[in-house]
């Protein structure tokens, strides 16, 4: 459970000299989290960020960090009998951010693998 | 910990880290010839304090070892021993040794015999050369006399009542000198003394009483015990103990009773002569028990209710750490307590939420806009006032003085320059200068290294010393200052200086500069900083493991600090380690760009000002001057440094802050505006997030938004890329 808690939107303060996907920082609580936007590490186009978006919060490998996508729409119980590898079709594994495959309501869902998704120490901060 | 053995075992250790200390500044003083019977006293018993411990403990071979230190000190205490330049190398060996031992013992690992065997029989050669006359007394060397120690202890854990409080500190000299005093012919003054509940309360203290009575000779102390009619509750003013001490002594009663001026009338007192009395007073065995009945301290009165109570209860009170502090307060001159480093980090925290939440308050009530007079707005400049004290008296509490860090180097000068066969003096200044204890705990590596360094690299061989007119023995000197809000550490050898030509080589060679390329001597000094510069062609056993000074800076930088070379052909190289007091709190002020607030750290600031345009000269696109009083200063935009806009055609007008750099240079930094100076917790991004190049860390601003705190330094020498890193050189 790597979800710690699903936060409002609040400004963040930017870092210079940082990857695109890396917002910034904000205050949790009195902690300096970092925040991913998903979309754009997921290889979308960056959008504003708007009041509704929301900041996950997940604890991963020791660390904190928050991910910023569009909206929570669910929160979802998956046997693991039903997840599915996913196909190997990308030529980098590390670059499909995705851990299984599965089908909800005859949509499939992807499983974020939170480990490729949150870049390593080094990366962010170059 | 739940085993109160494992409990005492761990202060015991804690104690043995200050024994040690005492018996290494000790040693220093007999090393620079102060060889006064004090000191060499001092070191005695450090040792013999370790040594009593570790017998509790069964640590054997601290025990054994430490016998051996301890003979050799008593030779020369009784005069037997002249102490001379080797004795007292030997016997900082013997403390490096004996402080391997007693870390061993704490980490529980094996400890290597191959470099303790010489030196004890070093320290035996020693002792027999000159301890021949002194047979009777060998005799007693060679069965160690702490039995009664160990016999108290397996006593105690044979019953599972541990709850003996050990004094493993300063044993009186009473307890020394016990051995030495069988003649039953000299003349004795027997001294009662049973204190009223007044000397407790008038602060008077027993204990130091009846240890000044050892001023006048051998002294045998028994203990009076009226059991109070009921155990509990347990008032130690009102348990009524007595002594009876007697000293063998020619000194007159009144002189005794002279050391009682202070408690007249708060006991009962009386000074007689006896005559040879037959030795049926029970000569004390027990040196703790001495230790442990002189003193009217809590755990010791919960002794005798443990006897009397047959052990009915469960072990109740254990000599925790803090017990230890307060009878250790008896005997130090300066109170201390000792607490655990998790409660003051949990203090430390809550005081910097209090400095965040004061500043939200303060924004609120500016915010809620009342007249400037009201009781609120006074009221909150108090609240100002008493966070920034209590702050401040939080910080001073984590502080320390840099003693311990420099005595480590100094074995670190022992060790390297004896490997090295050369002849090294460390010199230290300033070793009470106070720096967070983590700064401390982080600064040992780096410091070590540079040390290692130095005697290695920086000091020439005795031959190619004497040979340009410099005394053999070479000087490293370690110095402690405070500097404008910064500790300054500097390590100075007077060696032949850096090697400015050798060390461009090597970097040529390394590929990491370019063979043509123009550098200053300070330019070059730098390169011994640079990843992989590792002085491959003389790597020797000591200072050749791999570590480079990049790493050594690396650690300096992540602690906040800076490090600068001076050197000079031929006169020495001086290291010098600039690192902030603390690592919580800074004063910053807070300024904007581009809707950004950050806040640059006050210490760096030298000026603040308003640019005019005529002042301003552009050398190229992207890199302009200023004219500051008759001299250039390089202009950096911090919104273009950062990534925020583009250069501005014109920054006449602009708010800039002069920043001042540890080597001198200045830089200006432009700014949109500034908004306020005030004092901000430090929040680490470097855990969560990572090193974000010219940013040192972030804060949490009173309107709950993070603010990057700057690095100016970093930001002028690395954002801003070589060229302008050159400009600066030569501006400087």
């Amino acid at each position: 459970m790597a979800v710690r808690e699903i936060r409002g939107w609040t400004r963040t303060t930017s870092l210079p000299h940082s990857p695109s996907y890396v917002r910034g920082v904000i205050n949790l609580r009195g902690t300096v989290l970092p925040v991913i936007d998903l979309g754009v590490r997921l290889g979308l186009e960056p959008s504003d960020p708007d009041e509704r978006n929301v900041i996950i919060v997940v604890d991963f490998d020791g660390r904190t960090i928050g991910l910023r996508v569009d909206a929570v729409s669910d929160i979802l119980t998956l046997p693991a009998g039903q997840l599915r590898p996913p196909p190997e079709i990308a030529a980098d594994a590390s670059e499909t951010f995705l851990r299984a495959l599965t089908i909800i309501d005859e949509r499939m869902v992807r499983v974020l693998d939170l480990q490729s998704v949150l870049p390593s120490h080094g990366d962010m901060a170059a | 910990m739940s085993d109160p053995m494992m409990e005492i075992r761990a202060s015991f250790f804690v104690e043995c880290e200050e024994l040690l200390e005492s018996l290494f500044d000790a040693l220093q003083e007999l090393s620079e010839g102060a060889s006064d019977a004090e000191n060499i006293n001092v070191a005695f018993r450090a040792v013999h304090s370790i040594k009593g411990g570790a017998g509790a403990f069964s640590l054997d071979d601290l025990v054994e070892f430490a016998h051996h230190f301890e003979t050799a000190m008593d030779e020369v205490r009784s005069g037997r021993l002249e102490t001379d330049e080797d004795l007292i190398a030997l016997f900082f060996r013997c403390g490096d040794i004996l402080s391997d031992l007693v870390h061993a013992s704490r980490d529980e690992v094996d400890i290597d015999r191959g470099g303790i065997d010489p030196v004890v029989s070093e320290l035996k050669a020693a002792v027999g050369e000159n301890g021949g006359e002194g047979g009777d007394d060998k005799g007693r060397d060679e069965t160690p006399d702490f039995v009664p120690m160990t016999i108290d202890l397996s006593d105690l854990s044979g019953v599972d009542e541990p709850d003996v409080d050990f004094d493993f500190g300063s044993p009186p000299d009473l307890e020394v000198q016990v051995p030495d005093a069988p003649e039953a012919a000299a003349p004795r003054l027997r001294v009662r003394f049973k204190p009223e509940p007044e000397l407790y309360e008038s602060g008077n203290e027993p204990r130091s009483l009846i240890r000044s009575l050892a001023d006048f000779g051998p002294c045998k102390t028994e203990i009076e015990f009226d059991p109070p009619s009921s155990l509990l509750p347990l008032d130690p003013p009102q348990t009524r103990l007595g002594w009876t001490i007697e000293i063998e002594t020619k000194a007159d009663p009144s002189a005794v009773e002279e050391v009682f001026e202070f408690a007249d009338g708060l006991c009962e007192l009386s000074v007689e002569r006896i005559g040879p009395a037959p030795a049926e007073t029970e000569t004390l065995p027990e040196p703790s028990a001495a230790e442990e009945e002189t003193a009217p301290a809590p755990p010791r009165t919960s002794e005798p209710r443990e006897q009397s109570d047959v052990q009915s209860s469960p072990p109740g009170p254990k000599p925790s750490p803090r017990q230890r502090a307060a009878k250790k307060t008896a005997a130090a001159p300066s109170a201390t307590v000792r607490v655990d480093l998790d409660r003051i980090d949990r203090l430390v925290n809550l005081v910097g939420e209090l400095v965040i939440n004061q500043a939200m308050l303060s924004q609120s009530v500016v915010e809620a806009d009342l007249p400037s007079n009201s009781p609120i707005g006074s009221g909150l400049d108090e609240f100002l006032q008493l966070t920034r004290d209590i702050q401040e008296s939080v910080m001073m509490i984590r502080a320390q003085p840099v003693k311990s860090l420099f005595q480590r180097m100094s074995r670190i000068v022992r060790e390297s320059s004896s490997a090295l066969g050369k002849r090294v003096r460390l010199v230290t200044e300033g070793e009470t200068t106070e720096i967070d204890k983590t700064v401390i705990e982080r600064l040992a590596d780096p410091l070590t290294h540079m040390i290692r360094n130095a005697v290695d690299h920086g000091i020439e061989s005795s031959e190619e010393r004497l040979s340009v007119g410099k005394p053999e023995e070479g000087e490293v000197r370690l110095t402690a200052l405070h500097r404008s809000g910064r500790v300054v550490i500097e390590i100075t050898d007077d060696g032949g200086g850096i090697d400015r030509a050798r060390v461009r080589r090597i970097a040529e060679e390394k590929g990491l500069i370019s063979a043509d390329a123009n550098l200053t001597d300070s330019e070059i000094d730098q390169l011994l900083f640079m990843p992989g510069f590792s002085t491959a062609a003389e790597v020797s056993n000591l200072s050749g493991r791999g570590v480079g000074m990049d790493v050594v800076k690396n650690a300096i930088t992540s602690l906040g600090g800076r490090i600068s070379i001076h050197s000079a052909a031929g006169k020495g190289t001086t290291f010098s380690i600039s690192l902030p007091l603390t690592l919580a709190v800074l004063d910053g002020m807070v300024v904007s760009v581009e809707n950004e607030t950050l806040v640059v750290p006050l210490s760096a600031i030298a000026e603040t000002l308003t640019l005019r345009a005529e002042d301003n000269r552009r050398l190229g696109p992207r890199t302009s001057v200023v004219l500051v009083r008759e001299s250039f200063v390089p202009l950096l935009d911090l919104g273009v440094e950062l990534g925020y806009r583009d250069p501005k055609s014109s920054y006449g007008g602009s708010i800039a802050l002069l920043i001042g750099q540890e080597d001198g240079s200045k830089a200006a930094l432009v700014v949109d505006s500034i908004e306020d100076q005030r004092q901000v917790v430090i929040k680490g991004l470097q855990d969560s997030y990572g090193h974000v190049p010219g940013v040192a860390a972030a804060t949490i601003l009173g309107d709950g938004q993070i603010a990057l705190i700057l690095d100016p330094t970093d930001l002028v020498q690395s954002a801003t890329g070589h060229s302008r890193a050159a400009i600066l050189q030569e501006a400087g």
